[in-house]
């Protein structure tokens, strides 16, 4: 199982880099750079570069897959090689999350992290997205995003998708207030039962003397 | 033949006192912790129909400290001493992911002899982690000289790790940028001699504990989790990998310099309170090796610590970043916003996951199985509280 997936690993990487050469279009030699120049020059060179980095070719075809099922409706970052983020509006997530576990193999939620954004009047939601069953997505994670308005903050569940959701949503209820349609329990997990202001990670929630 | 009815029908006749107990009557509540010394500082509500549990309910969050709101009032540095309070026995863990996530976003390179302390010392406070969670398990099972022997080991490794860190237990030595200082003098014979020594005694544990009669039928085929079953809660770290599935993030997805090491991701197929206990105890083997080839692979000189700007801050991005901890993956999201400060920290612990399986096992089982299966699933309340 291991020196399978080891075995891989260098494949993956090799087929990569040596896509390039093969191919010798006009645009491509601009792909090996982009990886090599995001790393050393961190400083001063950093910001323009992160914010559209070219995906490796597994990455892309992760992407192509979801564009090619949803269109227009979801909207896919990348953040680095092996990390995807997939934003969708709030009545699409389900639907999303189905394909994502059962056309794509992401089988289970590894965190679901909430963001409170004053400024637009928004909260995010993110769920972190991992594979047990696919050996060759062992080292990614989709995040999977959407977000929802601060004043009624309510998003569906993903619970009925996937199980292990259950008491992360539970902790973003109560710690951003965001209500999540059909879960059996939107109640205190974490807090303390007397627990009498408004959600502590919310941004307007201070500590106190600070 | 005849109903309860009828007979307690017949039994008024005859002028006895037979009465059906309602449900109500006969359930009772139990509830274990937060004052129980196996449970932690942690409660769950069962409910009991005779031997058999019939219901749980988890209470986490009696040493909830709001560490992700911490987060967000200070700067990337000054989080480190308070983010490895929610399991200072894995200390070293805690932060090295958190450690991964700020480099990624403020973009520094660790230098090479750095990555290799730093794992060293993550595998050296895995031990340390790993076998309190032994000692407790021993004696949650009854088993006092298996309270004893691991508490005793303990020191081995805690002792390294004074020698490497300065501190006993709460070390804050993974920094954004790599570790606080090098390592010191004759630290890597040391270091062998002990996990040599302690290779042995891990012969010594196997003999007395997991190959005692008592104890195997204790544990085995019971709080049964399979493979499909595991996928699906989510659950990490010896949990999944006693359900028969190899996922450790050191393999899966290598990070610092994980994938120059030679290593086995220890995993067994039955997926009970016996497997998932013994998958620490096959980690903890597979640590002494990977211990001695970081020692050995690790280069004779060198920074151990990219130099820094005084308020590191990176563009305003978002990171995810797992390490292999005690207690499986465990995950930093962190939301930068441009500022020294992280705009929002989000950790998703192995605790956290795993407790999700308790209920799910629970229910069914005899009150007597209840320790074996609870403190199997590698749960750390205060690691799940944050």
């Amino acid at each position: 199982m291991s020196s399978e997936k080891k075995q891989e690993k260098p494949a993956k990487a090799a087929n990569s880099s040596s896509k390039p050469s093969t191919t010798a279009k006009p645009p491509v030699p601009a792909r090996p750079t982009a990886p090599v120049a995001a790393k050393p020059p961190a400083p001063a060179a950093a910001p323009p570069v992160k914010k559209e980095p070219e995906p490796p070719a597994f990455e892309k075809g992760l992407a192509d897959q979801i564009r090619k099922k949803f269109g227009e409706s979801t909207r896919i970052l990348f953040i680095r090689p092996l990390r995807i983020k997939v934003q969708v509006d709030p009545k699409d997530i389900v639907e999303v999350a189905t394909f994502l576990r059962d056309s794509m193999g992401f089988d289970h939620a590894e965190s679901v992290a909430g963001t409170d954004y004053p400024k637009d009047n928004q909260i995010e939601v993110i769920y972190h997205l991992g594979s047990y069953t696919r050996d060759d997505l062992a080292a990614h994670v989709i995040a999977l995003a959407t977000r929802t308005t601060r004043d009624d903050a309510h998003l569906p569940t993903l619970i009925n998708v996937y199980k292990s959701v259950e008491y992360h949503e539970r902790e973003t209820f109560e710690m951003l207030g965001v209500y999540f349609d059909g879960h059996p329990r939107n109640d205190r997990f974490l807090l303390p039962e007397d627990w009498a202001d408004i959600p502590p990670l919310r941004k307007d929630f201070r500590i106190k003397g600070r | 033949m005849t109903s309860l009815e009828d007979k307690v029908e017949e039994s008024r006749k005859l002028g006895l006192q037979i009465v059906k107990e309602s449900e109500e009557d006969r359930l009772m509540t139990l509830s274990v912790g937060p004052q129980h010394p196996g449970s932690g500082h942690f409660r769950f509500i069962i409910k009991l129909d005779g031997d058999y549990i019939v219901y749980c309910d988890p209470d986490p969050g009696y040493v909830h400290r709001g560490e992700e709101k911490m987060c967000e009032y200070r700067n990337v540095i000054q989080n480190i001493p308070h983010l490895e309070r929610p399991v200072i026995h894995d200390s070293n863990n805690v932060t090295y992911s958190y450690s991964l996530a700020i480099e990624e976003l403020v973009g520094i390179e660790v230098p090479r002899r750095g990555q290799f302390i730093r794992a060293i010392a993550s595998e050296l406070n895995r031990q340390v982690y790993t076998l309190y969670w032994l000692a407790i398990y021993g004696i949650f099972l009854g088993h006092s000289t298996m309270f004893m022997w691991p508490t005793g080991d303990r020191e081995l490794f805690i002792d390294l790790l004074e020698a490497l860190t300065g501190a006993r237990v709460t070390h804050a030595f993974n920094i954004p940028g790599g570790v606080r200082n090098d390592m010191p003098d004759g630290f890597k014979d040391r270091c062998i001699r002990q996990v040599r020594y302690f290779e042995k005694r891990l012969k010594e544990y196997e003999d007395i504990f997991y190959n005692n009669p008592l104890f195997r039928q204790r544990t085995e085929q019971v709080g049964v989790l399979s493979k499909e079953d595991a996928a699906k809660l989510g659950v990490t770290g010896s949990v999944v990998r006693a359900s028969g599935i190899p996922y450790d993030i050191r393999k899966a997805e290598p990070y610092d310099i994980y994938n120059e090491i030679d290593f086995k991701v220890q995993y067994m197929k039955s997926g009970d309170s016996y497997a998932r206990s013994y998958v620490p105890f096959l980690d903890m083997k597979e640590s002494c090796h990977i211990i001695e080839d970081l020692l050995d692979k690790m280069p004779e000189s060198g920074e151990v610590r990219a130099k820094l700007q005084p308020n590191p801050k990176g563009p305003p991005g978002e990171a995810y970043r797992r390490v292999e901890s005690g207690r499986g993956a465990l995950g930093y999201y962190v939301v930068s916003d441009g500022t020294p400060k992280p705009y929002r920290v989000k950790i998703s612990v192995g605790s956290f996951r795993n407790i999700l399986a308790l209920p799910y096992l629970l229910v069914g089982q005899k009150l007597a199985d209840m320790p074996a299966i609870y403190w199997s699933l590698n749960y750390w309340p205060v690691e799940a509280d944050r």
